[in-house]
């Protein structure tokens, strides 16, 4: 297990490094570096200032040794600085990432319970009516992106009805202000692990101890619930995790829908307004979360699956 | 004083706008229905009810797209001044008709819009995901069939991209920044070689040893594949019939990116399943040539997941399309795609309840019916 951990420890560190580097690539790319030079300054720059600025904030040294600069402030704790917040990077960036922190909990708490019930139900016995009905109401929920429903509850409870806002403060957590965000971001990703699970469970209900359970003569209720649940929910328990990057999307689009003020906003901030540092410092979060929730469900899934440990 | 004509008459009037649709789907629905016994997958479709919605709302949108020029009213640029953000049914003075389903924030008809909409979603979604897909085949199949090293340089790649945050991608390759640099391009001419690279292989695989049909071969591929590829990527198609501008391509490349790695992943496991059978074994034993049992026996033994999938990945690619309208993202200003409409019209649903509608219903509906449609096909090739 040790062993698997720390294999699955060093992937990740290489993906990092590629991916931080690659982003780091991307955002420094010339035309940027011109357009920061000439917000930072005067927008009448001639060339040769432009290039005596760059030269002189060592943007001119080479890509590599300055992903290696950056690199290594980012790992002390130095993010550089925003130049839309004019604050340094890890302030701007701390209370949004708790901002959205919140966000994401209060819609993994309303997402899993409802999409692992709905799945659950569905594939307990494949191809009944209810069965039928619920996988109905799953695809129609993985085929409503965040900005689609987010629009269509706007204005069915904003506009029409009247009962919740069409926005959303960032920090203030009661149900008017997080209802909106948080169902239009669960109903999307919730079609998805329900199918998940339908699929997982129908499999299970078909294996050779749930027949032996059903020989014994245990009741139906028993079979399901403490035969097949448990195992059923191993491969909803990965893709449960690997939802996070979705998320991360959903989160940007939700959040620019609703101005909540968090960390997808601050992205879409730090990238309209050429903010190097801070887009620099968002990419590494967002890659960190990812590659973290890909280990975790790694490690997860040997851990409740035995047999993928063999290897 | 403006006038309006009312919730009935807009909606007669909608239905009867649609009229080349509904005559096509009639007598498409009817012939394949009264051919349904030779058509294989699709026509077991019609014993299913999910997959017949999902297919009726799919062809809806493919011959709108079609007829989109008889279906809308007004040009979808046209700016009505006098109009800005009317309910439904304002009536256009100057013409007499009625903006069915109102007008947007600079006075155009969003029924128009709607409509003309669906000619971008339908070229770039399907054409992306066929791209992806010849990417996705041509790379998963070695890296399924040989394993080892080059499975894991291949997964590493893979999973490179598909640790990227969508969105963080996205803002990161389609700027206006980037188009002033050759990686666009770069990026088109590495994915658009494939295609060419793939039927050539595929040809020569199988017809080595038949020298004279395999030259017409490949010099159909050639010319066809060389054409496309002026056409697509440097924007220099000698017939002009396909121009692609910078920032199109931009989408169009960056799309193929974002979805090859996936369809990578599903043809390396199928492909990891299928090369146990016996008929592999049967051809390895007959000595032929690695390519021509990836591609004439794997492939096509497993067309049935990847045709399931291939319709789960138009509609995720038009949710794609939409979010980068949504973003406002590489696509220009005034264009009608169902992304920028959404995000044109947002600002203004606390006024007009009903403006950002069309778009969105029509972009839900849209993917909604090629779930359902990929949900009746899985259900039909697993009755086999």
């Amino acid at each position: 297990m040790l062993v698997f951990i720390l294999r699955r420890l060093g992937v990740m560190v290489a993906t990092m490094i590629c991916l931080t580097f690659v982003v780091f690539y991307l955002v420094n790319l010339e035309p940027n570096l011109k357009k920061l030079a000439l917000e930072q300054n005067n927008n009448r720059m001639t060339e040769e200032a432009v290039e005596s600025w760059l030269l002189k904030e060592g943007y001119r040294r080479p890509i590599l040794e300055r992903y290696a600069v950056w690199i290594g402030n980012a790992a002390t704790g130095d993010f550089g600085y925003s130049t839309r917040f004019r604050k340094p990077v890890a302030e701007v960036l701390a209370p949004r990432i708790g901002y959205t922190g919140t966000l994401m909990f209060w819609v993994m708490i309303t997402m899993v319970p409802s999409a692992l019930v709905i799945g659950v139900l569905a594939g307990m016995r494949e191809g009944s009516k209810t069965d039928r009905s619920l996988s109905v109401v799953a695809i129609a929920s993985t085929a409503t992106p965040e900005y689609v429903s987010g629009i269509l509850f706007t204005v069915l409870f904003a506009s029409w009805l009247g009962v919740l806002k069409g926005v959303s403060k960032a920090g203030g957590i009661d149900f008017n202000n997080f209802a909106l965000p948080v169902m239009t971001m669960a109903i999307y990703g919730t079609g998805y692990i329900a199918r998940m699970t339908r699929a997982s469970m129908a499999e299970v209900m078909t294996a050779q101890y749930i027949r032996t359970a059903r020989l014994k003569g245990l009741s139906f209720r028993a079979q399901v619930l403490r035969h097949a649940l448990r195992n059923a929910l191993i491969a909803p328990f990965t893709v449960i995790m690997l939802q996070f990057p979705w998320l991360l999307t959903g989160v940007v689009i939700v959040e620019k829908l609703f101005n909540y003020k968090g960390f997808g906003w601050t992205l879409v901030e730090a990238a309209d307004n050429n903010d190097i540092d801070l887009l620099l410092s968002c990419s590494l979060v967002s890659v960190v979360v990812v590659l973290l929730t890909q280990l975790i469900s790694d490690i997860g899934y040997a851990y409740l699956n035995p047999r993928i440990r063999v290897n | 004083m403006l006038e309006y004509i009312g919730f009935f008459e807009i909606w007669g009037t909608v239905i009867s706008q649609f009229w080349p649709v509904w005559l096509s789907l009639a007598v498409i629905l009817s012939v394949s229905y009264y051919f349904r016994h030779s058509l294989n997958l699709y026509g077991r479709l019609f014993g299913s009810a999910i997959g017949m919605v999902g297919l009726v709302i799919v062809l809806f949108w493919i011959t709108t797209a079609f007829f989109a020029n008889w279906v809308a009213v007004f040009d979808p640029l046209q700016q009505f001044a006098m109009l800005k953000r009317k309910a439904p049914g304002v009536i256009d003075a100057e013409t007499g008709k009625a903006l069915l389903f109102g007008a947007d924030n600079l006075g155009r008809d969003l029924f128009s819009r709607m409509v003309h909409g669906s000619r971008f979603v339908l070229i770039i979604a399907p054409a992306a995901t066929l791209f992806a897909f010849i990417v996705g085949i041509t790379i998963g199949l070695p890296a399924g069939y040989y394993g080892g090293k080059i499975d894991a340089i291949m997964s590493f790649l893979a999973n490179l991209v598909l640790a990227f945050p969508v969105i963080l991608l996205f803002y990161l390759l389609v700027t206006p920044g980037i188009r002033e640099t050759p990686i666009p391009v770069a990026m088109a001419g590495f994915f658009f070689i494939f295609p060419i690279i793939f039927f050539s292989v595929l040809f020569y695989s199988r017809y080595a040893t038949r020298p004279g049909l395999l030259t017409i071969q490949l010099i159909c591929v050639l010319l066809i594949g060389g054409w496309l590829y002026s056409g697509l990527v440097f924007n220099a198609d000698p017939l002009s019939i396909i121009t692609l501008e910078p920032n199109e391509l931009n989408i169009f490349a960056s799309v193929v990116f974002v979805n090859a790695p996936t369809v990578f992943r599903i043809v390396r496991g199928i492909t990891m399943d299928i090369k146990t059978r016996d008929y592999v074994a049967a051809a390895q034993t007959r000595g032929e040539n690695a390519w021509y049992i990836m591609l004439w026996e794997i492939l096509p033994n497993a067309r049935g997941p990847l045709i399931v999938d291939a319709c789960l990945r138009i509609g995720y690619t038009t949710i794609l399309l939409g979010t980068l309208g949504f973003f406002g993202l590489g696509l220009a200003p005034e264009s009608p795609d169902w992304g920028s409409m959404i995000n044109q019209t947002r600002a203004f649903i606390r006024i007009v309840p009903t403006i950002a509608l069309p778009p969105t219903l029509a972009l839900a509906i849209f993917v909604l019916g090629l779930n359902l449609l990929a949900d009746g096909l899985r259900e039909q090739s697993l009755k086999d």
